[in-house]
């Protein structure tokens, strides 16, 4: 099998840090992967993207110009990377940030998650990436939820390794998301 | 088996340099190389190794030189802007005799451009780069594997062949992050140093490291003892990789980042039936030109690939038999300029639409 995943949004909302979990989880389960950061010259709020590519087999190329999955966080990236998502494709959106009226394409599985109200509901707007981990990791099947909970570790310095369960529930709670 | 490590391109760059037992390091940071010097500054002070962030690029090369001199493994680092500015030094080093490794992680130009992967310095790599028709050695890695892999390598054929060696990258495979097998050092058979000047013993001979050549006949001499080495080199020591040539009526060839996108876009045509195959430069100096040769006589078409208007093409057209066509396809750096796997599958299925046999200078 082979999964390639974009995700795309501005900087700060943690883009860099959601493909780097998702890449230790699948190194945990004996999987190739690549990941591929692009960003701003910017600290903040410039554009912040990942491609991450998830095989049994070779990687290939660590770019991908039409994804099977996109996780878009922001509406610039919502309007530039959803008519790149693959025929047959899933997006998977924020759309606590993005507003999708006026662009449904028939032969995408849109997923819109309210990502920023999950995330301050559970007590911190930045869980909302870990909220986007749970939905792509539930919906795709790339990896498994224990994968990601257990890679949290390896992605996270260990300075902020008290805040794993925080994150483990942000994790649930995007995964209840798309069931 | 030993276990992976999940590491960006340039972070393996400075776990193969402590590997192969480089403990000096002299650089000034810059996008999107500075995870390098980051992971040096941070491992060093354990490893009882001597990290300088110098004042600019001009004095880190020269510290290089320096080191170099002294007989130690040395490293630096930079890229575009940075890179310009070390040519004088590399120069030097090239005069000297000298080994080292320069890393380059390219970014887009010219002047400051940006912080996007560029395969605009290509000639400024494979050329010499400074002034004095000198030529160092080029390295092109594809993956994390081979950044860790080739900083080795470069390290040895420094040695080897004293002459300063360069892994030459993107901000594509230095910042992208993969799973490597962190081996230990290759054993390596590498001539003494007896050369090196660390201070004159009583009754041993004067040592001197020095560019500087103005006996009579004395710089010629040097520049064909050069020119037998740089032959020496393209015979013992040109390194490509090969996939799915074997039957194959069009091969693309690309390096670095742009080989990696294109052999997905090559393992698409296979599986839709095309006849294609891969040819990928790991030295670009020495540039492996026997293997586009042989490659030629049974295959007369080839699809170059490169984040530029074409450079590697120059190569590519003076090492393929007469008569091959060569296509061309370029994106030059920039955001969003970046080809996917899905645009070269195109490309290949329009190169192996039309044989034209037109001059490939028609495609400019």
């Amino acid at each position: 099998m082979r999964h390639d995943l974009f995700i795309s949004g501005f900087g700060g909302q943690g883009v860099l840090l959601a493909g780097n979990l998702l890449s230790y989880a699948a190194i945990r389960e004996g999987k190739n992967v690549s990941f591929f950061p692009a960003y701003g010259v910017e600290k903040r709020g410039g554009a912040a993207m990942c491609t991450v590519i998830i095989a049994d087999g070779e990687v290939g190329s660590p770019v991908v110009g039409n994804p099977s999955v996109s996780v878009l966080l922001n509406q610039l990236s919502f309007d530039k990377y959803y008519p790149k998502v693959a025929s047959g494709g899933i997006c998977i959106v924020n759309t606590s940030l993005v507003d999708t009226a006026g662009h449904v394409r028939s032969d995408v599985e849109l997923i819109a998650i309210p990502m920023n109200e999950i995330a301050n509901s559970l007590g911190d707007p930045r869980m909302v990436n870990m909220v986007a981990v749970g939905a792509y990791a539930a919906k795709s099947g790339a990896v498994s939820i224990k994968a990601v909970e257990d890679a949290l570790s390896d992605a996270l310095p260990e300075r902020n390794h008290r805040f794993i369960p925080a994150n483990v529930k942000a994790i649930a709670a995007g995964a209840d998301r798309t069931v | 088996m030993q276990a992976r490590k999940f590491v960006k391109g340039n972070e393996a760059v400075a776990m193969a340099a402590i590997e192969a037992g480089c403990r000096h390091y002299f650089g000034y940071p810059i996008t999107p190389q500075s995870d390098i010097p980051e992971y040096l500054a941070r491992e060093f002070p354990a490893l009882g190794g001597e990290f300088i962030q110098a004042e600019s690029e001009i004095a880190s090369i020269n510290m290089l030189l320096g080191a170099s001199a002294c007989g130690v493994r040395a490293m630096t680092s930079s890229s575009g802007p940075g890179i310009s500015l070390k040519q004088e030094g590399i120069s030097y080093m090239a005069g000297s005799e000298l080994p080292g490794v320069i890393v380059d992680i390219c970014r887009q130009g010219p002047g400051l451009g940006g912080i996007d992967a560029s395969q605009a310095d290509y000639f400024q790599a494979t050329r010499g780069g400074g002034h004095g028709g000198y030529r160092i050695i080029v390295l092109a890695p594809a993956s994390v594997q081979e950044m860790y892999d080739l900083t080795m390598l470069a390290f040895d054929l420094s040695d080897i062949y004293r002459m300063p060696a360069m892994v030459f990258a993107d901000a594509v495979i230095g910042q992208m992050k993969e799973a490597i097998i962190p081996n230990p050092r290759p054993a390596a058979t590498l001539p003494a140093k007896d050369w090196v000047v660390r201070g004159r013993k009583e009754g041993t001979e004067q040592r001197v490291v020095k560019s500087l050549k103005l006996g009579d006949g004395e710089m010629e001499a040097f520049h064909w003892q050069m020119h037998e080495r740089y032959h020496e080199l393209q015979e013992k020591e040109s390194r490509w990789e090969e996939f799915e040539t074997a039957d194959a009526t069009l091969v693309v060839t690309a390096f670095g980042s742009a080989a990696r996108i294109a052999k997905s876009a090559v393992m698409a045509a296979r599986e839709a039936g095309m006849k294609v195959g891969l040819l990928r430069p790991i030295t670009l100096f020495p540039f492996p030109a026997k293997a586009y040769h042989d490659l030629t006589g049974r295959c007369r078409k080839i699809l170059d690939i490169e984040l530029s208007t074409g450079q590697m093409i120059d190569d590519v057209r003076l090492s393929v038999q007469p008569g091959t066509e060569i296509d061309f396809y370029g994106r030059p750096p920039g955001a969003g300029s970046l080809p996917t796997p899905e645009e070269i599958f195109e490309q290949i299925k329009n190169a192996l639409l039309i044989f034209t046999n037109l001059s490939p200078f028609t495609r400019f």
